[in-house]
């Protein structure tokens, strides 16, 4: 199981997984998202950092197409994962779900216990074919989400009667149940303590061995840590995008420069 | 002196208290309300609270209590001899009771004087025809005993009226008093005032507790009454429903089993009926309406919770009826008799019950956290697979409640009863047949000639007690599922 460890971490070469380009997100009348030309990169934390409002949620939302259950948003541009248009009229977006899993800011355990709330996804699409392969599923996600050991003496106990960061973790837990490619976070730790914070980072950083992580942030120490892309949003635009490295030591754009170093925001 | 009088007085008082109050406390501040422990107003509610509370409190008890020591010192007038074979101290009383009204109208009348009314003596046979005379019903000739009861029965109580004014107006002018020489501009009258809302407050919750107290013991005594007349056991197990009334001879057969079987058998019907169309209804609403949809459907459906049972109960007789008769009667598969059938009285029992179900579950399912069917979503389940297995569950304990509370309003159902399933206690499984319920069987229980004091009729409390039994049970299971429930889903 923990041959994870032995994979080598590239970060240089990995092809675009999800290309996005002229991006349009209407909310009623209010123009959220302006022309965001963005690529997702295979195996690749991206962080989208930015002030409150300045429409990261609504783009991370865009990716797996959770704006669709919100009536008054619009969406315009392309959306190309694996260089299909997600917002094709033949793609299903519960599929596209299943493909593009995310975790969201509060942690949102459903009301069952913790084995139903990591097996939720695999039942549903049909993943497992017996009790044994899904008890399976389970254990293993359980452990890519770090809370294996805390949890695998009690997997019927509720999973709204973990701790906060406990919490979190199911839902990560849950969210590589269902095998995705794409693993949307939206803000994942804002509502959670230094050490689980520590916690749920050190597991980012072990999921991109597999997956394409994007990560929206408050935390520019955070974006720092974990991603090897950053993309500053702000009043809707996307101002710069690039390795990280480069956005927190030498961005190109002034508004970059005043948000890293706390003028604007 | 009348006690609307009375009250208008004592609520003079109180005003007049209020701004004699505001303004001494003010001047006790030289005139600068900064200087005050609390608001002005605050002083003026403090005078007049203290008016108000003792002099309403001593009215109550005044009036609570005379009529029992008045009651008590007649009866000890009346003689053992006066009280006729057959009779009953009570009886007497009565009578007296009617006499001294009578007298009371006669002289408001004019017809007698004061003078005569209270001390005619002699002429008491003259006396029955006078008030007779005077159009004031008098069932017998008077007696002397009768009279004097009723001319004393007369003096107490409007000198005991006349003491209780005075007392009234004394307490309220010493309330008034003594508050005033409180007031000064560091007394504490805003504490005092909160303190007296507070205990406005708590009366206001005790008087409803006190009343559903009194209710339950007036079922528990009555009912208590019925079983010393007639077996408990055989109330309880009997299988046959058949009461004798007027006490025409026989024994009357007052087996409960038949009329439950009857309520729960109609309940189960109605609930059928009611829970998945309402909560399908619910679900609608709730998750796939569209916002101009909802607004104009969701009050649609609660017009249905405004329709009195009656017009249920035409609607059961004459259209359901009927209807379920074409097809099911002897024209049909001639399985039902009559119009009036448990299927009849469910299934419109069941329309009523969509409303309840529909409009509680609605909300349920409203409060359950957008980030549950996030989740849900994010995970690429559809949206039946998440209002099943997310939305569902996390509001299962209020949709029980509400269940619940619909097999309340269902067994407690009365109208719809009367008309649509027909008068015949009956053990059967036949929902075509007519049965009935408890709750109908009470009301002809007590709307016919018997006897108050007769088990036919003392029968209606133990069948009201039983009633409230099960619902309480029912009651009582809902709360236990709903913590059991809760627990889990928070």
């Amino acid at each position: 199981m923990n041959d994870m460890s032995r994979v080598e971490r590239q970060v240089d070469t990995n092809e675009i997984k999800l290309e996005c380009r002229d991006c349009q997100v209407f909310y009623g009348d209010t123009h959220a998202i302006k022309d965001v030309n963005v690529d997702i990169e295979d195996k690749t934390v991206t962080a989208f950092i930015g002030p409150s409002g300045c429409g990261k949620s609504t783009f991370l939302r865009c990716l797996n197409r959770m704006n669709d259950t919100i009536d008054v948003a619009r969406v315009q541009g392309s959306f190309k994962l694996d260089g299909e248009d997600i917002y094709d009229k033949r793609v299903d977006p519960v599929q596209l779900r299943a493909k593009v899993g995310m975790v969201f800011q509060k942690p949102n355990p459903f009301p069952k216990s913790i084995y139903d709330n990591v097996a939720y996804g695999p039942r549903i699409h049909g993943l497992a074919k017996n009790k044994a392969e899904l008890d399976e599923i389970v254990e293993k996600s359980l452990r890519r989400g770090a809370i294996w050991e805390e949890v695998k003496d009690r997997l019927d106990a509720p999973g709204t009667g973990l701790s906060g960061g406990q919490q979190q973790r199911l839902c990560i837990a849950r969210a590589v149940a269902t095998e995705p490619e794409v693993l949307l976070m939206d803000e994942p730790c804002s509502a959670l303590d230094p050490i689980a914070t520590a916690q749920v980072e050190e597991l980012i950083d072990e999921l991109r061995a597999q997956y394409s992580v994007v990560i929206v942030t408050h935390s520019m120490q955070q974006a720092a840590r974990v991603s090897q892309k950053t993309a500053f949003f702000h009043l809707g635009n996307l101002v710069e995008f690039g390795e990280t490295g480069q956005i927190f030591t030498n961005p190109v754009d002034p508004r970059t420069e005043s948000y890293i170093t706390g003028r604007i925001g | 002196m009348p006690i609307l009088w009375l009250f208008l007085i004592v609520v003079a008082i109180a005003l007049v208290g209020y701004v004699l109050g505001r303004s001494r406390a003010l001047q006790s501040a030289g005139g600068d309300s900064r200087n005050l422990h609390s608001l002005p107003a605050f002083y003026g509610a403090n005078v007049a609270l203290k008016v108000i509370v003792p002099a309403f409190g001593l009215l109550v008890i005044w009036l609570l209590v005379q009529p029992i020591y008045v009651n008590s010192q007649v009866s000890g007038m009346i003689p053992d001899t006066a009280i006729k074979e057959g009779s009953s101290r009570g009886l007497v009383l009565a009578e007296v009771r009617r006499t001294a009204t009578g007298l009371d109208n006669a002289v408001a009348q004019g017809a007698l004087t004061e003078d005569v009314a209270r001390n005619a003596r002699a002429d008491f046979t003259d006396m029955t025809q006078r008030l007779k005379d005077a159009g004031q019903v008098v069932t017998s000739n008077i007696t002397q005993t009768v009279l004097r009861g009723a001319q004393s029965y007369r003096i107490m109580n409007s000198s005991g009226y006349r003491i209780m004014s005075i007392a009234v107006i004394l307490v309220a002018l010493a309330g008034a008093a003594i508050s005033l020489v409180q007031t000064n501009a560091d007394y504490r009258a805003r504490n005092v005032v909160e303190q007296g809302i507070r205990v406005l407050l708590l009366a206001a919750a005790s008087i409803a507790i006190l009343t559903t107290i009194g209710i339950v013991l007036s079922l528990v005594f009555n009912t208590w009454e019925f079983f010393r007349l007639y077996p408990a056991s055989d109330f309880f197990f009997g299988t046959t429903w058949a009461p004798s009334f007027s006490g025409r001879g026989g024994a009357s057969d007052l087996g409960i089993l038949p009329l439950l079987w009857g309520t729960l058998y109609i309940s189960v019907v109605a609930l059928l009926v009611a829970v998945p169309i309402g909560l399908f209804a619910a679900i609608y609403l709730s998750e796939y309406a569209s916002p101009a949809v909802r607004a104009f459907a969701k009050p649609l459906l609660e017009v249905l919770a405004g329709i009195p049972t009656i017009v249920y109960g035409l609607f059961a007789l004459l259209t359901v009826g009927p209807l379920l008769l074409g097809v099911f009667g002897d024209g049909g598969l001639g399985w039902m008799k009559a119009g009036t059938a448990v299927m009849t009285a469910g299934l419109v029992m069941g329309i009523m019950l969509i409303p309840f179900v529909s409009s509680l579950s609605d909300d349920i399912i409203n409060a359950v956290p957008q980030a549950m069917r996030d989740g849900s979503y994010g995970l690429g389940a559809t949206q039946s697979e998440t209002i099943r297995q997310v939305v569902l569950p996390a509001a299962l304990p209020g949709i029980v409640g509400a269940i619940l509370l619909a097999a309340s309003r269902a067994i407690g159902e009365t109208m719809i009863v009367v008309l649509g399933a027909g008068a015949a206690a009956r053990l059967s499984l036949n929902p075509f047949e007519a049965m009935t319920t408890v709750t109908a069987k009470i009301v002809s229980q007590l709307t016919g000639d018997a006897d108050f004091a007769s088990p036919e009729a003392l029968v209606a409390f133990a069948l009201g007690m039983t009633l409230f039994v099960v619902t309480l049970g029912l009651n009582v299971f809902a709360l236990y599922i709903v913590r059991k429930y809760r627990e889990q889903y928070e």
